[in-house]
């Protein structure tokens, strides 16, 4: 609009020139001209002052295209040309200038693009250059990650604010909530990169724990660790273990506020919290207090009657006969009593009672595996299954069990020429039963007493333990069994089963190739988050950009959200690993028209939680963050609507990707995500789900955070109020 | 004078062994079978001594005890514990609430009557 303004303006200049020009010529040739001359001219001219004139306005038009044409060629196609060189320079390096306009200027972007090439292959050298520097330490950036992933204990490193830097996949589990793939139980606390770690543990257990830390510290110079107990939001007994990450040596903190000082130069810069899920633990010794309890204190009265009674007939040997019967009916009474109470107490705390050998929890499939290749190695004999229980868990100590296994089978192999042996695993009640079966001819009951009291040995090598040891770790039995039908024979070992375990969390590694974004150890540097967010730098600013999926597009007339995706952009980094993904079921039919656009059917929302539960649960993710999406508005609209009724505000600073595409291209056509996305030459895949707009919108946000940053728009409060200021606000909004 | 012993506890079981014992010893028994009840008894029966059960219901035998303590009319009373609680932080809060025995179930007869006697002795 600005342009063909412009455009207009100096054409009608030009005309208005060309007039003063050709005005000036006529009357200074009348001037000149004498009476006669004159009078010849207005007779030539009268019949013929329409021709002129037409003849003029056709040549004030043939200079209006000739000047158009310029323009496009001269000015337009460079200024067109020049927004595409910008981009080339800031954000996409792999974008060419379109040859358009005069042939000079074609020559200019293909030089430029030539430039642009050249540039590119040296700035591919430079950065394999880097790559290559840079592989040793993602290697072992990978190690560490790897190693935290597979650690059966919760990590959480944390700088001094009590920002997370760092957490580990158990971690993650530990504090799974809505819209993370946990259960729709409502909102947990958030475990993130960025974000505090007294959403999830006490302030005041932290705080108290730094400061023995550091007066340990101060006293011995050693690293000291700190141990508490505390519950969380679920009420899950956590143990928590705190080491000090230290500074190395006199050198500052980068970020240079201040930080508490030991004595000597070292400074505490955050710390490691190891925590250990320990309500299991604690509710089984709690049982078993209460058993000892039962045993002890519960038994101590009715043997003080049963006492009383026979030290007093013992006493009294004259005592009347009805005096006498009524204290031996006592002690019968009392006697059963306590029978019945030891009999109930053995039942209802045999769980407390197992052995203390520390058993590990495995899959029985696994185990039996497990044995089967080792059987086949160690001992050369076939081995088989049959009907395994594949769900069930079984608490073994696996390496003597294998052990006891590999033994049985040596022993059937060369005592009785046993060339094959099946495996079969069945649950029964509390305890499962792992059969060791062969075909043959039943043996002696004695060999197998024998067979359980010797030392196992295995191929030469003898271990201390007997089968009996191995079964008794495991509060187990063994026994043989002949099958006369199915002339088989078997061991049957009977061993504790355990709760099926969480399966790790395969989604987490589905969710993307690449190494889980589970640290980001920049954040040691960061401080406290000012509170008034207009003023501080975009790229230190935590974001949580999020697409909706939606019925309809009026949420006034009953549409309703059925999708969120959202993901955080924390220290200039987009985090995959730490998305919200969320069906929400509108409590009313799909519209069959909108199935095509999102993909999601009325099966799908279905049984979803409905908005009363994701809406909190979404709030809870971008909380003290600063929102982004595509065409906000439309977004901001159906949040807004739920505000009143679920009492929840979305008063978040709100950044919009298609208007800030207005500000650094007001000169291309199309502001849709898609043609930013290509423009800025990121790959689009997995749209039209929300999670999968919601990344794209990230990754448009981030490469245009230097676009941005090349107008002079740094802080919030600049880009939305270059926001506001597009056309396309003026005429959203 | 014959001496005045009352029996507080609620297992009849034990209740009959020791109503016979000290009946055998030559004292005049009476018997409750809850703390409420007990204080009332004191009241009314003016025991010399009380053999006090702790476990039991409505009033735990420390609340009795201590409740017999606070009555300086009750001063001369002898308090002999009995309790199926035999850990030592238990022992110390039944002297502490003014018993002048302690014995932890299942007690030796014998050894509760020469205390008996002791505290009631001439």
């Amino acid at each position: 609009m600005n342009r063909k303004l412009k455009l207009a303006l100096s054409l009608a200049g030009l005309y208005l020139l060309l007039a003063v020009l050709f005005g000036a010529l006529v009357l200074v040739l009348w001037m000149d001209m004498r009476e006669p001359e004159r009078d010849a001219v207005l007779a030539i001219m009268e019949n013929r002052y329409v021709l002129a004139i037409l003849i003029i306005l056709l040549a004030w038009a043939v200079l209006g295209f000739i000047v158009q044409g310029l323009y496009e060629a001269y000015v337009r196609a460079p200024l067109s040309l020049r927004e595409q060189a910008l981009v080339m320079v800031e954000a996409n390096p792999g974008l060419r200038l379109q040859e358009i306009g005069a042939s000079e200027i074609r020559t200019l972007a293909h030089v430029v693009n030539a430039l642009a090439e050249q540039r590119e292959a040296l700035q591919r050298d430079v950065e394999a250059k880097i790559r290559e520097a840079k592989a040793s330490i993602e290697e072992e950036k990978n190690r560490l990650a790897a190693l935290m992933s597979e650690l059966t204990q919760s990590v959480v490193v944390c700088n001094l604010d009590g920002r997370i830097l760092l957490y580990n996949n158990r971690a993650r589990l530990q504090f799974r909530a809505l819209g993370d793939g946990g259960t729709a139980g409502g909102a947990g606390p958030l475990i993130g990169l960025g974000r505090s770690i007294f959403g999830l543990l006490e302030r005041g257990l932290i705080t108290h724990a730094l400061e023995n830390i550091q007066h340990r510290l101060k006293r011995s110079g050693s690293q000291p660790v700190a141990n508490f107990v505390t519950t969380t939001r679920a009420g899950q007994l956590l143990r928590a273990q705190m080491a000090a990450v230290l500074s190395s040596g006199g050198e500052e903190v980068p970020g240079g506020a201040p930080a508490p000082r030991g004595e000597g130069e070292r400074q505490i810069t955050g710390y490691v919290l190891m925590l250990d899920n320990i309500t299991r633990n604690f509710e089984t010794e709690t049982r078993r207090d209460q058993m000892l309890e039962s045993l002890t204190e519960g038994t101590r009265a009715p043997l003080a009657s049963v006492r009383a009674a026979v030290e007093t007939l013992a006493n009294y040997p004259d005592m009347e006969a009805e005096q006498r019967d009524r204290f031996v009916s006592i002690i019968g009474e009392e006697v059963r009593k306590l029978s019945h109470h030891v009999d109930r107490t053995m039942t209802e705390y045999a769980d407390a009672m197992k052995t203390r050998w520390p058993l590990e929890e495995m899959l029985g499939a696994d185990l039996v595996g497990a044995g089967q290749r080792r059987i086949e190695a160690k001992v050369g004999i076939r081995t088989k299954t049959q009907e395994i229980d594949s769900g069930l868990w079984i608490k073994v100590d696996s390496f003597s069990l294998l052990q006891g296994l590999n033994y049985l089978s040596t022993r059937l192999h060369e005592e009785f020429a046993i060339r094959e042996v099946r495996f079969r695993l069945a649950r029964d009640g509390n305890l499962a039963h792992l059969d060791l079966m062969w075909a043959g001819s039943p043996m002696g009951v004695e060999t197998m007493h024998a067979w359980e009291e010797e030392p196992m040995n295995l191929g030469g090598e003898t271990s201390l333990l007997t089968l009996r040891d191995v079964m008794d770790r495991h509060g187990g039995e063994i026994w043989y069994q002949y099958d006369k039908p199915q002339q088989s024979a078997f061991f049957r070992l009977l061993l504790p089963s355990a709760m099926p375990q969480e399966e790790m969390a395969a989604d987490v590694l589905l969710r993307s190739d690449s190494r889980p974004e589970y640290y980001d150890f920049d954040l040691f540097q960061r401080r406290e988050q000012r509170s008034d967010l207009d003023d501080v730098p975009l790229t230190e600013l935590t974001f949580t950009v999020f697409d909706t999926e939606t019925t309809g597009l009026e949420p006034s007339a009953g549409d309703e959200i059925i999708q969120f995706g959202a993901v955080r952009i924390v220290n200039g980094r987009l985090l995959r690993s730490e998305s919200f993904e969320q069906l929400v079921d509108p409590q009313r039919r799909l519209k069959p028209e909108s199935i095509p656009i999102h993909g999601i059917t009325d099966a799908m929302v279905r049984g979803q939680p409905t908005i009363h539960k994701v809406l909190p649960a979404f709030a809870e993710f971008c909380a003290d963050t600063v929102l982004v999406a595509h065409n906000a508005a439309f977004d901001m609209r159906f949040l807004q609507m739920k505000e009143e009724p679920l009492g929840i505000r979305f008063d978040h600073p709100v950044l919009d990707t298609l208007l800030l595409s207005a500000v650094i291209h007001p000169n291309q056509e199309s502001h849709k995500l898609e043609a930013i996305a290509e423009r800025l030459g990121i790959n689009v895949i997995g749209r039209h789900t929300a999670l999968g707009d919601a990344i794209v919108t990230g990754e448009v946000f981030l490469k245009m955070l230097p676009l941005l940053t090349q107008q002079g728009i740094q802080t919030l409060r600049q880009a939305r109020e270059a926001a506001e200021k597009t056309y396309y606000a003026r005429v959203k909004y | 004078m014959t001496k005045k012993v009352l029996i507080v506890d609620d297992e009849p079981n034990i209740v009959i062994s020791l109503e016979f014992l000290m009946k055998k010893e030559g004292f005049e028994v009476s018997v409750v079978g809850d703390g409420e009840a007990a204080l009332e008894k004191i009241a009314q029966f003016s025991p010399d001594l009380v053999l006090l059960d702790v476990m039991m219901p409505r009033r735990s035998g420390y609340e009795v005890c201590q409740q017999i303590r606070a009555n300086p009319a009750w001063a001369g009373i002898r308090v002999v514990m009995l309790t199926a609680k035999g850990r030592e932080a238990e022992m110390a809060k039944g002297i502490a609430m003014g018993a002048d025995a302690y014995m932890t179930k299942p007690f030796s007869t014998k050894a509760l009557v020469a205390q008996v006697r002791q505290l009631l002795g001439p």
